[in-house]
């Protein structure tokens, strides 16, 4: 796998003949219609965006350089993750023992921390989350609907699996063809369909699922459960090979993304995914949404109850973005969102830096299982924990957007 | 008295400069809509008056109006989660999310308000409905007077179902395209939907049934409109036209389930929900089979057998049904508190001129009252005491027979709608990549959707056909800037 790691010098030299001509863009793209956009006259008027010169213009379009380095370099990881988990999935369904079927647990979690730094590269519509070919919802789409897939409690027969008549055949191409029936949105497969076929409904008020690994041996259907397991990780594979070609070099994608785009549309897109991530997401949907409904399975891994993974793996991959470095099996560097920022207003540049490290350790914070950790009453230690992980989050979207300000670049978050 | 010099101002200056706008706005703060006077109106991009918000991407529709405080922007992020995600079939280990159906119409709410906007039609190549439905009714009232359901399919369509209960059944749409010209010459085609239905899994459907087809409205202003003063519509109101101008204007009374009384009807296309709660709660019973305290029963019928056997969501004993008052709530407070987007090119010439049509040469502005002002809401303090520019009067008007779906609803005829709002229509195409109007989606265009408005609203409709090619052009112009 080609890796892609530099500092911020060298991509300067390399580049920096191209920079010239593409400040002439990002020039034409600060009159587009969003400048143009009224503030309600309650506001405070905002300060005039910087004049645009060739420091910040240069700046500017290496971190789109970088970002699309660190999707490439994030997915390249996630992809070879995912494949680990479906070859260790092939090999505990050819002979399935409780070795194994830890083993692919284990597989599982691993996969799921570079795919959880993707996230980043969410909410504008990119190759991963794209209006007709994004792939986001088969990925990772929740809640899962348990028992339109497998049984479930109180009901032994429930599910596809244990439907031969509805599904006679389990290959990747009828699972993948499920997807559209039932309900336009019923995904009956991605992580989270492998996450409950591997760990099982979780009805335990303190540890994760407890699927029995005779599920794949002696019980009903048991060869159609295994079917259904690598019809699933196979489609995983499929998906993020997808995304990861559009990102790789020379891709159509990213060679539209990062030379024929304005840089400030596609800084539009960057930041506009990272605060959405960082606010809506991650501070809203996957915190605070927990500890308002204090749901004990109101979380995104129910099953595994590694749902805290997945919050550390977001802030992460938000992080990695801004601070223009990913360490994965090999370490990306590049300029970074905040090192343009600083070139344009360093005081908004040191605002950022303390936002999204305050946002990681606050997020790191989060102790394990999240299901335990958001019950209680409000001082709990634990809701505390969480809260202030929501708070950061939400204050790392809010200097994302006056960081995007002194950029030249109005965000709507 | 200052109001007055305004106005006489305003119509001399139009009687001296015809339509230089530009002219009186610095008159700014006093709106002088009336039915003879055009539109000053300083502030006009902002439909949702202070809780306005910019954003004309795709995301225009899915924001929280500006200013909630920590606690309104939990509930809303909460709200929008439940909003947004799929519901799942019972029993799940996501608790608080499980109880899908037995019968629905999708999987969640943004399955048809998809990004909060508009559904529509099928397109061609495509079956089966995916954000519209079709309500049934058959000919009598229920005890409170509203549309009396039929016996085995009930008040709508379930075209969905959960794995071992058999849906409803599937709509099939057919169009029939009609020739038309402008006066000057221009050519149009109209397409009439015609309904069928496939795979009706219990039987016929009851004598006489009515069929009113629906498409998802567009989510943003509902709190905004909850908020307009009773007394304010019905000052509107005309229901004998006594005015003389051809529009009548009648309020709904609707059942209130929480009241247990009938009060003024607000929402849905016939003006038939009280209150963003029960809209919402009906919604949820209706479109994918989640019970409430407001509604407490799945929407199976006695003939279906399998449905009423399915097991629910229910896992509480002090709340025994699928969605928790809690969580209502929290839906309720996001679906009231979604932003209006602000206008675009409002002060393009053109768009001047489309308004100016609008208001005053067509008199569109009888019905789609271009400004409104909130009193106090119970919903949220942000939108009380704000000047709106919804372009509706909430009131039901008699749009002619061929827009009629024949199925009364509390006191709507069967020829009657409730004035739609406007705000955010020039946007449909960019949130939800089409450009579907008017209750079932028929027309094509905003220019369709005019050409088929009848019965009251057939003189400004044959007004527009008499403009030139550029004045209907700058009407669809201003339209597109809301």
């Amino acid at each position: 796998m080609t890796r892609f790691s530099l500092t911020n010098r060298p991509l300067r030299r390399l580049t920096g003949a191209l920079f010239l001509g593409f400040s002439l863009l990002g020039l034409a793209a600060c009159k587009d219609d969003d400048n143009e956009t009224p503030k309600p006259t309650t506001t405070v008027a905002d300060p005039e965006p910087p004049k645009p010169d060739t420091t910040v213009a240069n700046a500017k379009k290496a971190t789109v350089a970088t970002y699309a380095t660190i999707a490439y370099a994030t997915y390249s990881d996630a992809l070879t993750a995912a494949q680990t988990l479906h070859n260790q999935a092939l090999a505990f369904v050819a002979s399935p023992t409780e070795a194994g079927l830890l083993d692919v647990r284990a597989a599982w979690k691993a996969a799921r921390v570079p795919y959880n730094q993707t996230d980043a590269f969410r909410f504008y519509g990119g190759p991963i989350d794209d209006a007709t070919t994004g792939v986001e919802g088969l990925l990772n789409a929740w809640p899962l609907d348990e028992k339109y897939i497998d049984y479930t409690i109180g009901d032994p027969t429930s599910g596809l699996i244990n439907d031969p008549a509805a599904l006679p055949s389990i290959t990747k191409t009828t699972v993948e063809a499920l997807n559209e029936q039932g309900g336009e949105t019923n995904i009956s497969c991605g992580y989270h369909a492998v996450e409950f076929l591997l760990w099982g409904q979780d009805v335990s008020a303190t540890g994760p699922g407890a699927r029995a690994f005779t599920d794949y041996t002696t019980a009903p259907n048991a060869a159609r459960r295994g079917q259904y397991l690598t019809a699933c990780t196979a489609l995983i594979l499929d998906h993020l090979t997808q995304v990861r070609a559009a990102w790789a070099p020379g891709a159509a994608y990213r060679t539209a993304f990062t030379i024929t785009m304005p840089t400030d549309s596609a800084l539009t897109h960057i930041l506009t995914g990272l605060g959405r991530l960082s606010k809506g997401e991650l501070a809203g949907e996957r915190m605070q949404v927990a500890l308002d409904n204090q749901d004990q399975e109101d979380e995104h891994s129910c099953f595994s109850d590694y749902t805290d993974q997945d919050l550390k793996g977001n802030e992460q991959g938000i992080w990695n973005v801004l601070n223009g470095r990913y360490a994965g099996t090999a370490v990306t560097v590049g300029t970074s969102i905040i090192e343009a920022v600083r070139a344009a207003d360093a005081t908004r540049a040191d605002a950022l830096q303390v936002a999204t490290d305050d946002a990681r350790t606050k997020t790191l914070a989060i102790q394990a299982p999240f299901d335990q950790e958001i019950i209680g009453a409000d001082a709990a230690p634990g809701r505390q924990r969480v809260r202030a992980a929501v708070l950061a989050c939400r204050a790392q979207a809010d200097q994302l957007v006056a960081a995007a300000r002194a950029l030249g670049i109005t965000l709507v978050l | 008295m200052f109001l007055t010099s305004s106005r006489l101002l305003l119509v001399a200056s139009f009687a001296v400069f015809g339509l230089s706008l530009s002219v009186v706005s610095c008159n700014a703060d006093k709106d002088v809509t009336d039915a003879v006077g055009f539109v000053e109106d300083d502030g006009e991009q902002f439909s949702g008056g202070s809780t306005t918000l910019f954003d004309a991407t795709e995301n225009a529709f899915n924001h929280a109006v500006p200013g909630l405080d920590s606690d309104g922007e939990d509930r809303f992020v909460t709200g929008n989660s439940l909003f947004r995600n799929n519901w799942v079939t019972a029993p799940a280990t996501t608790t608080a999310r499980d109880g899908l159906g037995p019968m629905f119409n999708a999987a969640s709410c943004s399955g048809c308000h998809t990004l909060d906007g508009r559904g529509r039609p099928p397109l061609p190549g495509e079956t089966g409905l995916s954000s519209m439905l079709v309500r049934l009714s058959v000919p009598g009232q229920d005890a409170h007077g509203g549309p009396l359901p039929d016996p085995t399919y009930g008040d709508q369509l379930s075209n969905h179902a959960i794995r071992g209960v058999a849906a409803e059944g599937e709509v099939r749409i057919t169009y029939t395209e009609t020739a038309g010209q402008y006066p000057d010459g221009t050519a149009y085609s109209l397409r009439t939907p015609s309904y069928s239905f496939d795979n009706l899994s219990y039987g016929a459907l009851g004598a006489g049934i009515l069929l009113s087809p629906r498409v998802a409205p567009q989510m943003p202003g509902l709190g905004l409109l909850a908020a307009v003063p009773e007394a304010a519509l019905l000052a509107i109101a005309d229901p004998a036209d006594l005015n003389g101008d051809g529009i009548s204007g009648r309020p709904n009374y609707v059942w209130d389930t929480e009241k247990q009384q009938r009060t003024l009807g607000r929402f849905g296309w016939k003006a038939n929900q009280p209150t963003v709660r029960q809209q919402t709660a009906g919604a949820f019973v209706g479109d994918m089979g989640i019970t409430s305290a407001l509604f407490q029963a799945e929407n199976c019928t006695s003939p279906q057998r399998d449905c009423a056997a399915a097991p629910t969501g229910n896992t509480s004993a002090t709340e025994p049904y699928e969605l928790s008052v809690a969580n209502l709530e929290r839906v309720a407070y996001y679906s009231a508190t979604l932003a209006v987007p602000g206008r675009r090119q409002w002060q393009d010439a053109a768009v001047v001129r489309g308004k100016q049509l609008f208001v005053q040469t067509l008199n569109c502005a009888g019905c789609h009252r271009p400004k409104l002002q909130t009193g106090t809401s119970d919903i949220e303090p942000l939108l009380a005491h704000q000047t709106i520019r919804p372009y509706t009067d909430l009131l039901l008007h008699d749009m002619g027979p061929s827009l009629a779906d024949g199925r009364p609803d509390f006191e709507a005829t069967g020829a009657e709608w409730r004035t739609p709002p406007l705000w955010g229509a020039g946007l449909f195409q960019t949130v939800n990549r089409h450009t579907f109007y008017l209750h079932d989606g028929r027309a094509r265009s905003l220019e369709e959707a005019i050409l088929w408005h009848g019965g009251e609203a057939q003189r400004a409709r044959d007004a527009f056909t008499r403009l030139s090619r550029e004045d209907r052009a700058a009407v669809i112009k201003f339209l597109n800037s809301l």
